[in-house]
């Protein structure tokens, strides 16, 4: 029993979407919002989904409880609170009364601008935002259509708040209660958004939804699930990527009580694992400890990072593909020595090292398959599976599960933890088998934000400025050979190579930057902030080095020298410097403080550190940031994003902050070689302020990482006369 | 293997495990609390601290045989008295969570300090929530919610 009533829909981000309600079975209404692959997706040539699957973003229940499905992955920052809030805000729903979910796999939930079902790019917000406001906003209209109807009245006399609408007369009925009607009312093909003003969720500093479970043990994390029946499978990965076994020795590993198979699977570097199969992890464990393998690593390349560095720093004396040309090319030619600086740095390979390892558990039933992972990359994780287990996507049925963490690591363009689920999967027929990855596996697996070698070239003009900028980048390309090539490599340049160099917001009259995409036997993959990581850490101390040489303030020297348009930053840079007035006029001796700017992910973010030197180490006591993300959705998450992600941020400046390669071999294995912050590492004090702004929000998810390590950077420079161009930060 | 008699959370567990797996592995396999998470194996995260006899310890490394007859709290069980329900419940009303995979750790961590020390110092803090990795980085609020526990326990 369910009626449908689909209407075109005019508004612009869903322009081509419908929406549907229904009544389900047991009383309640279910609002979809169904949408034809969005113009990305089509214009990259992939298939028209066939059919829309019954899937919702509202269900009001008959209790009153109002279900909100979002449509990402929940990894920590907070999506599954400020989706449901903007959606709960327009339907002036009883947040008490509402639940988040995470939505499974499925067309309707794909990211309205990149046509696929992930979370990167910081796009959360900035892509759902409308979307979630017109779903909040028809679905009030539903309801407020039903009373209407029932109290035969005008709709415009009715208004609604926390679940409830009131009528002329005093007359007032649930959503609940009005949820049936709802669902036989046409939809209206445009409703009006509120006001900002109007606003009682959006805008309010709102405590996560998650919390609680996860202070208790309850939340069930991927690594958590435990099915009837289920076994657990380690993998034993070649020790230099796309090395395979010659020979296997699993007979003391076999003899472990528990195990249920050991066979070969292919590896995503077109090499050879052996999978572990057995009851319970540390049965798996035991037995992949045990087994002898003898390597053949003869026909693979073994990436070796002093010899990378040597190579890189070769390419980086040599122009490479350009990425961008302006001004004079020749305008460094002129600069006498005292107005030039040259500088190299080095940024070596980093691990995610999300605190939940890697995971994937896969039950395959012959003609279908469930799949349950903490996946940024739904579609594509989903449509892997598929391929491997020769099934067609729609025949996987795949749960998003809460992660724990990911930084970029659970979005994955070659899906190989879900390959490797789905080839241990495929041996054991209506069985489901969790794939774990260690720790060690894990640190040494690959996918590591590449080592980047930059080399700059700047001369001064007579006014400290700088004049003439060449700038080359060397590091492995991120994106050729995805998917996502198409998108952003242009002319041999990936962008995600540059960004932060090419956009810049300062005004810089000659500017020329290329880059070199050197292929090395290492996979790699973005790492929260992407390009930003490596670009903003070397234009935001080469631009305090100018601001030092010229003798002015550093924070006066880079409003000097932004664009008049860079709005966004502009007033990140005014507001953290009224707040860190007070704490700046009155360091302690030995302290100094170090600043920086950055725009990424269309948030402008300012930033400064308190940094002194204890055991040869930064010891961080205190940060300001100020940040315009446009409308702060909720300011709460935005403050915990901004005090957290410096943190992240200052993981490249750990001294054992580094993945190193020794003759193909990975040095580092587990936390004890390859080390994030710690408490102490961190900042003691972070506080955040947020630039008022009606503008429709940006990400904030990877805004915060960027900025850090040049501000810390900048204050040791303050304090020791020493540059630091080479990461991690050894000593001081 | 060898049958092993737990108390955890107050309560008697029977297992039969190899004697040398680790607690971590009993409690999330054999016992099915997956509240205490499984982060790094070698100590060197945190996210296994549970409270061997009242000590944090962590549960990846200590083998289910050296065990013997010390009680063993976890998560699950934390909130059972008034220093684990004032850390949680500061824990929620700081909002410090995000990812929250390591977070079953720190409030063990913070537990046992606060049962320790009542009113603890930033050095404090730092040496006792020492080893405890927090990848999103939330060791900001983590400071805060620790010294609004100590606030409501006075």
């Amino acid at each position: 029993m369910s009626t449908t009533a689909n209407t075109a829909d005019q508004l612009s981000l869903s322009r081509r979407s419908f929406l549907r309600v229904s009544a389900t079975a047991a009383g309640g209404l279910l609002v979809s919002l169904y949408f034809d692959l969005p113009l990305v997706a089509q214009e990259a040539g992939q298939p028209k989904p066939k059919a829309y699957p019954p899937d919702a973003f509202v269900h009001i229940k008959p209790d009153g409880t109002i279900v909100i499905q979002v449509n990402r992955l929940e990894f920590g920052q907070g999506v599954q609170t400020s989706l449901p809030m903007i959606l709960a805000d327009e339907m002036d729903a009883d947040w008490l009364h509402v639940v988040a979910e995470l939505a499974p796999a499925a067309d309707v939930y794909r990211d309205p601008l990149f046509g696929i079902q992930m979370v990167g790019g910081s796009g959360s917000i900035a892509h759902s935002f409308q979307q979630y406001r017109e779903l909040g906003a028809k679905a009030r209209a539903l309801l407020v259509a039903a009373a209407a109807e029932q109290w035969k009245v005008p709709p415009s006399q009715c208004r609604t708040e926390a679940s409830v609408v009131y009528g002329p007369g005093g007359r007032s009925a649930h959503y609940a209660q009005l949820a049936n009607a709802a669902a036989h009312m046409p939809v209206p093909e445009t409703v009006p958004l509120k006001n900002a003003s109007d606003f009682r969720l959006i805008g309010k500093k709102t405590r996560r939804l998650d919390s609680r479970p996860k202070c208790d043990g309850s939340l069930k994390f991927g690594l958590d699930l435990d099915l009837p029946g289920m076994k657990v499978a380690l993998v034993a990965h070649p020790p230099v990527f796309g090395g395979s076994p010659k020979s296997v020795d699993d007979k003391a590993a076999r003899s472990v009580p528990g195990v249920a198979d050991i066979f070969q699977i292919p590896t995503s570097a077109k090499g050879t694992a052996v999978a572990v199969v057995a009851d319970k992890f540390w049965t798996a464990k035991q037995a992949r400890d045990r087994l002898r393998i003898d390597w053949d690593l003869s026909s693979v390349e073994r990436a070796d990072s002093s010899q990378l560095w040597a190579k890189y720093k070769q390419l980086a004396g040599t122009p490479g593909g350009v990425a961008v040309a302006r001004g004079d090319e020749k305008a460094l030619d002129g600069i006498v020595a005292g107005n030039l600086i040259v500088a190299e740095f080095e940024f070596p390979y980093l691990a995610h090292s999300p605190m939940e390892p890697l995971n994937t558990t896969i039950r395959f039933d012959g003609d279908r398959a469930e799949a349950w992972a903490g996946s940024q990359f739904q579609t594509i994780d989903q449509m892997a599976i598929a391929q491997v287990l020769g099934l067609k996507p729609e025949q996987i049925t795949f749960h998003t599960e809460m992660a724990g963490g990911g930084f970029g690591r659970r979005a994955v363009p070659d899906s190989h933890v879900q390959r490797e689920a789905a080839a241990i999967a495929r041996h054991f027929t209506g069985t489901p088998v969790k794939l774990v990855w260690t720790r060690e596996d894990d640190v040494q697996g690959g996918y590591y934000r590449p080592m980047h070698a930059h080399r700059v070239e700047i001369g001064i003009g007579a006014d400290g400025m700088p004049s003439a900028w060449r700038h080359v980048v060397v590091g492995q390309s991120l994106l050729m050979g995805t998917p996502f090539e198409a998108f952003a490599v242009k002319n041999g340049v990936d962008e995600t190579a540059v960004e932060g160099i090419v956009d810049t917001h300062y005004d810089i009259p000659n500017l020329h930057v290329s880059v070199h995409h050197p292929t090395v036997n290492v996979p790699v993959l973005w790492w929260r902030s992407v390009g930003h990581t490596h670009t903003a850490f070397v234009m935001e101390t080469l631009i305090d080095e100018l601001a030092t040489r010229a003798r002015i303030d550093p924070i006066a020297y880079r409003r000097k020298l932004l664009k008049p348009d860079a709005r966004k930053l502009r007033g990140a840079l005014d507001l953290m410097e009224e707040k860190s007035a007070p704490w700046r006029a009155q360091l302690p001796k030995a302290h100094a403080v170090g600043v920086s700017c950055h725009e990424s992910f269309d948030t402008g973010v300012a930033c400064a550190a308190e940094v002194s030197v204890e055991n040869k180490r930064p010891r961080i006591h205190r940060v300001t940031v100020a940040v315009d993300p446009g409308v702060a959705v909720n300011p709460l998450t935005i403050e915990s994003q901004f005090q957290a992600g410096v943190c992240f941020g200052v993981s490249q400046l750990m001294a054992k902050g580094a993945i190193t390669l020794k003759d193909g071999h990975v040095e580092q294995s587990n936390f004890d070689t390859y080390t994030p912050p710690y408490i102490s590492d961190a900042p003691v004090a972070v506080d955040v302020h947020i630039v008022p702004s009606t503008e429709k929000p940006s990400g904030c998810g990877e805004p915060p990482v960027p900025v850090i390590s040049p501000a810390v950077v900048n204050a040791l420079s303050h304090l020791t006369g020493k540059r630091y161009r080479t990461l991690p930060l050894v000593t001081v | 293997m060898e049958t092993y008699t737990l108390t955890v959370n107050g309560q008697p567990k029977q297992v039969t495990a190899d004697p040398g797996t680790p607690l971590l592995w009993v409690l999330r396999e054999d016992l099915k609390m997956t509240g205490t998470k499984y982060g790094c194996g070698i100590a060197s995260c945190g996210a296994c601290t549970v409270h061997l006899a009242g000590v944090a310890t962590r549960s990846c490394v200590v083998p289910v045989s050296l065990v013997g007859d010390r009680p063993i709290l976890t998560i699950e069980g934390v909130g059972q008295d008034s220093v684990g329900r004032a850390v949680q419940a500061a824990w929620v009303s700081e909002d410090v969570v995000q990812c929250g995979y390591c977070q079953s750790g720190q409030i063990m961590s913070a537990v046992a300090l606060l049962k320790s020390t009542p009113k603890p110092t930033d050095t404090n803090i730092e040496e006792s929530m020492g080893g405890n990795i927090c990848r999103c980085g939330t060791y900001v609020r983590i400071r805060r919610a620790i010294k609004t526990a100590a606030q409501e326990l006075k």
